[in-house]
């Protein structure tokens, strides 16, 4: 039925190459009204490079796009708006500084006489957030809202001018259960109104959930176009990865009673005012403790105040028995300890520099000023990590900002990792990556911490919670509610009730 | 990169200096005259000395996303100390030079430390900051010398930016010698890539264990000392101190020397040879306008004329849209990220 549909949009024989990488070859995709299309792809397989070649954020070196049949040249973003394509990009790219209203309508004010109309563009964005099923204060600050909030503001924003085709790169990665399924039920309204929408994700679930049709790329050739229902997933994975997944095999009850040293961190009453109340905790070597919780529920709070990144008003933390004050992270870093943050693009990235650089940054910040790194040196580790975390572009010369968003986070792990810490505290280390790399990456805590190394791994995925972690401490308001020992007997609905407070 | 970068600014240097040559054909000559090398383009390199020792420092300043207005004060300050020190001193002794090179330094470093001070550890904006001691500074200035031009009659005073060395003007050898160690500094120790991190994400910096508060406190003591060897080779050159107007509107030069060399104001990477080449540019356009006899009063728009096309060059969009015109791909790759605010 919906192949009769004349498409809304057509790109054909899409190729974009950046110098030394050929991010798109010859791909082509269609997109019909009234279906959510996703695309699917490795990390760097090139699916934002294909959208920001349709929006105008790139040109294309070849091809054409053709929108409700007639060919397009969209020169630049707001062009791509003008002509109803809305987009919301991989980074988010709001102002938090500026109120939601201001937010919404930067660069395209409504004037009424010379000046902008606060009135209306008040009540238009309170019309716009309401077809999104959100009412919020809309003159508050934007940073006054949580991230799912900022998400929702972010998809308004680009919901604003009358959309005929809506673009959300990968918009879940920071979102709750929650939020996903409130995220969703907007798609299937809008959907549901005639809008196209294409859909990025690395969440197979979702994937399956919300979409009717799936796009496939690879090192940025196309693979193919499948109906969703259509496509196993263990098939959809192999297209994507070019290969079997060969899954983490861990056994659960292995992990769960694997053999403990002695304690590392030992945390009692560590808490900050507004942010972490009391707090205890012990921590053994070789252990993967699992912190699970809602997004605010103060895991990354915590996160920061054993990292020194916030300092803590009460409270103690010993590590190897002796008492340890944790001011800044400089401190922290000394003593063994490595946060990898969750907010890779406030946090991370150093974008003008390049991978290498952004690899050694942590390690030479130990070494000190002085004691610099032979350039030699510091392109054998970035090689090293590049193959390690199968790192996309291999060039360790390349600037990161120009890599696609899970190839960051996978050097932002390469800067920690070298530092070789006793500690490290994953903050959502796997937002962002593809299910390959995901894979990779749980195997890779499982096997540090057989060598020793203690891992704090705070994920919203509990099923990659479940299966890593030894222990699974519950936060909730700010609070630990529980600790649970990990086993076969665990499910994820047992967490989940702990996270939402007993009710589910 | 950097070589591209560079590419802009040295055509445009060597645009002017052989424009030069249509009024002046002996202009690349240099002689030898009483053991001394002469000719316009030492003379370029001489003058041109405390704008580029200044920029060097300016640059550091600017890669951490800061500026550092106050350098034209310290210029005047270090000047006024220098010559005050020596004023009335014996001819016979050198001490007095080596104590008025060492009070003028170490004033000079003092203020990149109240600069720094300020900006990192009570978080005052950078132009702020240094808004403040490029107005006090001056009438710091102004109070040592009692607001009066101070003749200096001590002669080895007048040898830091009148004298010579291997036949070559000592402050060339300065410049050198400073633009050296900042090399060396930068690319053989990790200050570099710490003052890049710093400039370029300062909370990812702070949390990957750099002390970005000590990093910033340094390229301000470095940009003072930097503004302080300037105002003693300027003061020395015109065997004067003159509070009111030595090392007047300095800062502005030093910033456009910066970014004409290709360092952006919005801190990260910074290009110290692109600096030198900025601030060589500037240097050979004033002695230019004054060699050719154009009105003094239209120095300034020329100079401004100049600078707006070199930045415009530098942007890779200008250049696409002029000389692009014919080829069919753009490089848009710039507008990356003016998706959601432009
Ligand atoms: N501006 C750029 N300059 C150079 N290379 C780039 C640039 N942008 C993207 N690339 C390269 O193009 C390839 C495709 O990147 P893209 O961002 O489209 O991947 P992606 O499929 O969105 O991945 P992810 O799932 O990690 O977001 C990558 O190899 C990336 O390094
Ligand atoms: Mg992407």
């Amino acid at each position: 039925m919906q192949e009769q549909k004349t498409p809304r949009l057509v790109m054909e024989g899409i190729t974009k190459e950046f110098p030394g990488v050929k991010a798109l070859s010859n791909v082509s995709f269609q997109l019909f009204p009234g279906e959510v299309h996703s695309l699917m792809g490795e990390n760097g397989a090139g699916k934002s490079t294909l959208i920001k070649v349709l929006t105008g954020v790139y040109s294309n070196d070849e091809g054409t796009v053709k929108l409700e049949g007639s060919p397009i040249h969209v020169a630049n973003p707001l062009e791509a708006q003008d002509l109803g394509i809305s987009t919301v990009y991989q980074e988010v790219n709001l102002c938090s500084n500026l109120s939601v209203v201001e937010n919404i309508f930067i660069g395209r004010q409504i004037m009424k006489k010379g000046r902008i109309d606060w009135k209306e563009m008040k009540s238009r964005a309170e019309e716009v957030l309401a077809r999104l099923n959100l009412t919020i204060d809309v003159t508050k600050l934007l940073s006054s809202y949580s991230v799912a909030i900022q998400q929702m503001v972010a998809i308004g924003r680009a919901l604003n001018v009358s959309a005929r085709v809506l673009i959300l790169d990968e918009p879940t990665s920071s979102l709750d259960t929650d939020e996903v399924n409130q995220l969703f039920g907007v798609i299937r309204k809008l959907k549901d109104e005639g809008l196209a929408i294409v859909f990025i994700s690395h969440f197979l679930d979702q994937i399956y959930e919300i979409s009717d049709r799936i796009t496939v790329l690879r090192n940025g050739e196309l693979v193919g176009e499948y109906m969703t229902k259509d496509l196993p997933r263990i098939e959809l994975v192999s297209k994507m990865i070019g290969k079997e997944l060969d899954a983490v095999s861990s056994n659960r009850d292995e992990v769960a009673k694997k053999e403990r040293g002695e304690v590392l961190l030992e945390v009692e009453q560590l808490a900050r005012k507004g942010s972490v109340e009391p707090f205890n905790l012990d921590l053994h070597k070789g252990e993967i403790v699992g912190l699970a919780g809602l997004l605010g529920s103060g895991r990354t709070e915590l996160a920061r105040l054993l990292f020194g990144a916030d300092k803590a008003d009460s409270g103690e933390i010993k590590i190897n028995g002796s008492k340890t004050k944790l001011n800044i992270p400089k401190q922290a870093i000394s003593k063994g300890i490595a946060f990898c943050s969750e907010d890779r693009k406030a946090e991370g990235i150093i974008p003008d520099l390049t991978i290498r650089e952004n690899i050694i940054l942590a390690m030479q910040g130990i070494n000190g000023v002085f004691n610099y790194i032979p350039k030699k040196r510091q392109i054998e580790i970035a090689d090293e990590y590049i193959k390690l975390l199968n790192i996309n572009p291999r060039n360790p010369e390349q600037l990161i900002k120009n890599l696609s968003g899970g190839n960051q986070q996978k050097v932002m792990l390469a800067r920690w990792l070298i530092t070789n810490p006793e500690l490290l505290i994953l903050d959502e280390p796997t937002r962002g990556i593809d299910i390959g790399a995901k894979a990779e990456i749980m195997k890779l805590m499982i096997s540090l911490s057989k060598d020793g190394m203690s891992i704090l791994f705070i994920s919203s995925e509990l099923e990659e919670v479940l299966r890593t972690c030894n222990k699974i401490v519950v936060m909730r308001d700010r609070e630990k509610v529980s600790e649970i020992d990990n086993g076969k007997q665990v499910t994820q609905q047992d967490i989940m009730k702990q996270m939402a407070g007993g009710v589910v | 990169m950097a070589k591209s970068k560079l590419f802009w600014p040295i055509m445009v240097l060597v645009f002017i200096l052989v424009f030069n040559l249509f009024f002046d054909p002996s202009f690349f000559t240099v002689e030898i005259r009483n053991g001394r090398f002469t000719g316009s383009l030492i003379d370029i390199l001489n003058r041109g000395a405390p704008l580029m020792l200044i920029s060097i420092g300016m640059t550091l300043v600017i890669a951490t996303k800061g500026i550092d207005l106050g350098v034209g004060s310290v210029i005047a300050m270090s000047g006024a100390v220098g010559a005050m020190t020596v004023t009335g001193s014996p001819e016979g002794s050198l001490t007095p030079l080596f104590l008025a090179i060492v009070l003028a330094l170490g004033v000079s470093v003092l203020t990149g430390v109240w600069n720094g001070v300020l900006v990192s550890r009570i978080g005052v904006q950078p132009i702020v900051a240094t808004l403040i001691l490029m107005v006090a500074g001056r009438g710091v200035a102004q109070l040592i010398t009692n607001g009066q031009i101070t003749t200096v009659y001590y002669e080895p005073y007048k040898f830091i930016g009148g004298g010579y060395l291997l036949m070559l003007p000592l402050s060339i050898f300065i410049v050198a010698f400073v633009f050296l160690i900042a090399l060396y500094l930068t690319r053989k120790t990790s200050i570099g890539l710490f003052i890049e991190s710093v400039g370029a994400n300062p909370s990812a910096s702070r949390l990957s264990g750099i002390n970005s508060k000590n990093i910033i406190l340094m390229v301000y003591m470095f940009s003072g000392l930097c503004a302080g060897i300037g105002g003693l080779i300027l003061s020395s050159n015109v065997a004067s101190a003159d509070g009111n107007n030595a090392g007047l509107w300095y800062e502005l030069d030093a910033i456009l020397a910066v970014v004409i060399g290709g360092t952006s104001l919005m801190g990260g990477r910074f290009f110290l040879t692109g600096t030198i080449i900025g601030a060589l540019i500037i240097q050979s356009l004033t002695t230019t306008i004054y060699s050719i006899g154009v009105p003094a009063e239209t120095n300034l728009v020329v100079k401004a004329v100049v600078v707006l096309i070199v930045c415009l060059l530098q942007s890779p969009e200008f250049r696409n849209k002029v000389f692009g015109a014919f080829t069919r791909k753009g490089i848009k790759d710039t507008k990356d990220k003016g998706v959601t605010l432009s």
